[in-house]
C-alpha cells in the first residue's frame, strides 16, 4: 500500500488486470495524475492473479503465458501511477465521482476521466446440484492454484467447455494432479459451425498453443465428449457427478470435487450502474457495453477497456487499455504525441482478435446448460428455481426487474451477478423474444456491499451537507 | 478438499476456524485457508439453510460469507489471512440478538 488517496486525479482506473495495468502505465507516463484502484490485494487481475507472489516457481505448471504478465505489472508499478490495492469501487456517483472503500473507510474521489477495466467473470453454469459444497468454478480452482499453490485432493471431475477448461486441465497435468474425468459439454456440431471461421483462427497466436494443450489433455486424461446432461449429486456435499452423452450413454462418477466452466462474460455491474448503454452479443451470449474504438462510452469521460467491454483475452485487453489511455491523454495533454503507440496497440489488438469468432463458435455453451429447467436453482442467493421463473413468466411478468417483486430473484448479496444472464435467457426463451428485448437487471450503487460505518465516515463538506440536509 | 503443491514459501500462520486452530500460509485468502484445511462449508444459506462453500474465489458469488474477528458477512475469498485471525462460519440468517 502506498500514500493516502488524494481528493482528485486526472484519471481513475478501476481494475489492475491487463487492461487497467496497461492504461495506468500509459496515463502516468504521459504525465497524468493517475490512480489505479483494485479490489484484490495484489496486481494482475484474475488472468495474472498473484503473479508478484505466487508460491509456484516460474516452471511449467502455469505455463509461459502466465509469467509474461510480470513485465506488465512491473511497468505499471514503476510508471508513477498511484496503485491502491484492496480498493473496492462501489459506485460512480455524480459525473467524475468515484466512490471507493479502502481498509474499512469510504472515499469519494474526483476524476476528470474514468477507465473501467473490471474484466470478466465466469458465466453461470446452472445445473442440478451446483450449489453443493464440493462444486466450484474451474476459474476459482485456478485462482487457488495461482495464489496459494492449491490443487484438488480427492476425486475430481472437470466439466464444461471453453479455452480455460483445457488450460486448467493442462496445468493440473503439469502439477501431477489426476482428474477422474474431463466432461466436454461442447456440441459436436460446434466444430462444423466453427470451421467457417477457421481462416481467421489459422492466423491466431492461440492456435498452436491451444491445440498442443488439448492434445496433451486428451492423451493423458479421461476426456468424455458430447455431454448432453450433467448433474451434481450429494446430501450436504458433493458425492457424485452424473452425466448423459448425446448418444444416450449415462454414467455416475463418485467425486469429491466438481469444477465447472463454460466461458467467461464481461463483469458489467459497474458500467451498468453508471448508465452506460449495453447490448446483447449473440456470439458471446452476454451483455456488453457499447463503446467506440477507444473504449469511450455514451457517458462522458467514461471508458471501458479489456474483457469488461467484450471477451477478447489478456493481450487484447492490454491493447484496449492502451487505446483507452491514449484517448484520455489526447483529451488532457494534447501536446503529447501518441501516434506511434496507437499504431502498435492497434496492431496488437488486430493480432489477438483474430480467431475470436472461431473460439466463440466452437465453445458456445449449449442451451440446456444456459437455460435450466424444473427444480434447478438459478438464483443462488435467494434460491429461486428455473420452474419458479417459468411460472412467473406465465403469469405475465415481462422482465427481470418486475420479477424481483415476485421472487426476489437477483436481490441477494451477489446482486444478480450469478443469475442475471440465466434469467434474461430463460425469460427471452419463454416469451419468444430476443434477450436484448428482455434486458438485464437495473443496477444501482453501491454495486458492492459497504457498511453503514463506511458511509457515515465519508468526509463531509458544505456541498455534501447541503445535498442531504432539509431546510 | 485441496492440498498444497509447494512447501511453505512464506511464513506459516495459524488461524482459528470455529474454534479450531488451523495452519495457513502468508498470501492465502481466508477461503484458501479453509479449503486447504477441509473446512469447506462457509455458511448455511439464508433461505433453505443448506450448506455453501467458496464457489468463485473472486468476490462475485458471495457464497463464502463468514464472520471474521467478530465482523459478519465478510467475503472469505477477498480477505487475506492474518496471524491469529478468528473465523466463524455462518448459520443462515442473522438471529435476533446476535
Amino acid at each position: 500500500m502506498t500514500a493516502a488517496l488524494h481528493e482528485s486525479y486526472d484519471v481513475a482506473i478501476v481494475g489492475a488486470g491487463p487492461a487497467g495495468l496497461a492504461a495506468a502505465s500509459f496515463c502516468a507516463r504521459a504525465g497524468l495524475n493517475t490512480v489505479l484502484l483494485d479490489e484484490q490485494a495484489r496486481p494482475g487481475g484474475q488472468i495474472y492473479r498473484a503473479i508478484t507472489a505466487s508460491p509456484l516457481q516460474p516452471d511449467t505448471v502455469l505455463g509461459a503465458d502466465y509469467w509474461e504478465g510480470r513485465a506488465l505489472v512491473r511497468e505499471a508499478l514503476a510508471s508513477g501511477a498511484h496503485y491502491v490495492p484492496g480498493a473496492t469501487v462501489w459506485g460512480l456517483l455524480r459525473e467524475g465521482e468515484v466512490a471507493v472503500a479502502v481498509a474499512g473507510r469510504a472515499h469519494l474521489i474526483a476524476a476528470k476521466h474514468v477507465i473501467l477495466a473490471t474484466g470478466a467473470m465466469e458465466r453461470p453454469f446452472p445445473i442440478p446440484g451446483w450449489t453443493l459444497p464440493g462444486v466450484m468454478t474451474a476459474g476459482g480452482a485456478q485462482i487457488l492454484l495461482k495464489s496459494s499453490g492449491l490443487v484438488p485432493r480427492g476425486r475430481t471431475v472437470l466439466a464444461g467447455c471453453g479455452p480455460l477448461l483445457w488450460l486448467i486441465a493442462w496445468q493440473y497435468l503439469n502439477a501431477g494432479v489426476r482428474l477422474e474425468a474431463v466432461l466436454d459439454t461442447a456440441a459436436r456440431a460446434s466444430w462444423s459451425r466453427a470451421l467457417r471461421h477457421a481462416a481467421g483462427f489459422a492466423a491466431s497466436p492461440y492456435l498452436a498453443k491451444g491445440l498442443r494443450m488439448m492434445l496433451a489433455v486428451r492423451r493423458e486424461l479421461n476426456v468424455i465428449g458430447s455431454i448432453a446432461a450433467l448433474e451434481a449429486e450429494g446430501d450436504g456435499k458433493l458425492e457424485a457427478v452424473t452425466y448423459r452423452t448425446s448418444s444416450g450413454r449415462a454414467q455416475r462418477i463418485g467425486a469429491d470435487a466438481l469444477l465447472l466452466h463454460q466461458g467467461v462474460v464481461p463483469n458489467v455491474n459497474l458500467s451498468l450502474s453508471a448508465g452506460v448503454a449495453h447490448a446483447w452479443n449473440d456470439a458471446q451470449l452476454c451483455f456488453f457495453p457499447l463503446v467506440d474504438a477507444y473504449g469511450a462510452s455514451n457517458v462522458p469521460r467514461l471508458a471501458i477497456a479489456g474483457d469488461g467491454a467484450g471477451i477478447a483475452g489478456a493481450q487484447a485487453a492490454e491493447a484496449r487499455g492502451q487505446l483507452a489511455a491514449i484517448a484520455v491523454i489526447r483529451a488532457l495533454r494534447p501536446q503529447v504525441q501518441m501516434g506511434g503507440q496507437e499504431q502498435t496497440a492497434r496492431a496488437l489488438l488486430r493480432r489477438f482478435e483474430r480467431g475470436r469468432a472461431f473460439l466463440d463458435s466452437l465453445f458456445r455453451p449449449r442451451p440446456q446448460f444456459r437455460r435450466p429447467q424444473g427444480e434447478t436453482v438459478v438464483c443462488r442467493c435467494e434460491e429461486i428455481t428455473a420452474k419458479q421463473i417459468a411460472d412467473t413468466v406465465a403469469l405475465g411478468c415481462p422482465g427481470p426487474n418486475q420479477m424481483k417483486a415476485f421472487l426476489r430473484c437477483g436481490m441477494g448479496p451477489c446482486q444478480g451477478r450469478f443469475c442475471g444472464l440465466t434469467v434474461t435467457e430463460l425469460m427471452a426463451h419463454a416469451r419468444g423474444v430476443a434477450p436484448q428485448e428482455i434486458g438485464y437487471y437495473r443496477l444501482r450503487p453501491p454495486v458492492k456491499p459497504i457498511t453503514l460505518g463506511e458511509i457515515a465516515g465519508l468526509p463531509t463538506n458544505d456541498a455534501a451537507v447541503r445535498a442531504v440536509a432539509r431546510e | 478438499m485441496f492440498r498444497r503443491l509447494t512447501e511453505a514459501s512464506g511464513p506459516a500462520l495459524t488461524v482459528e476456524i470455529d474454534g479450531m486452530r488451523v495452519p495457513a500460509q502468508e498470501g492465502d485468502t481466508v477461503a484458501a485457508a479453509m479449503l486447504a484445511s477441509d473446512h469447506v462449508v462457509a455458511r448455511t444459506s439464508a433461505v433453505s439453510g443448506t450448506a455453501r462453500a467458496p464457489f468463485c474465489m473472486m468476490g462475485v458469488c458471495f457464497d463464502c460469507l463468514v464472520t471474521i474477528d467478530g465482523v459478519g458477512n465478510r467475503q472469505a475469498c477477498m480477505t487475506a489471512v492474518r496471524q491469529g485471525m478468528r473465523i466463524d462460519t455462518g448459520r443462515g440468517k442473522r438471529q435476533y440478538g446476535q
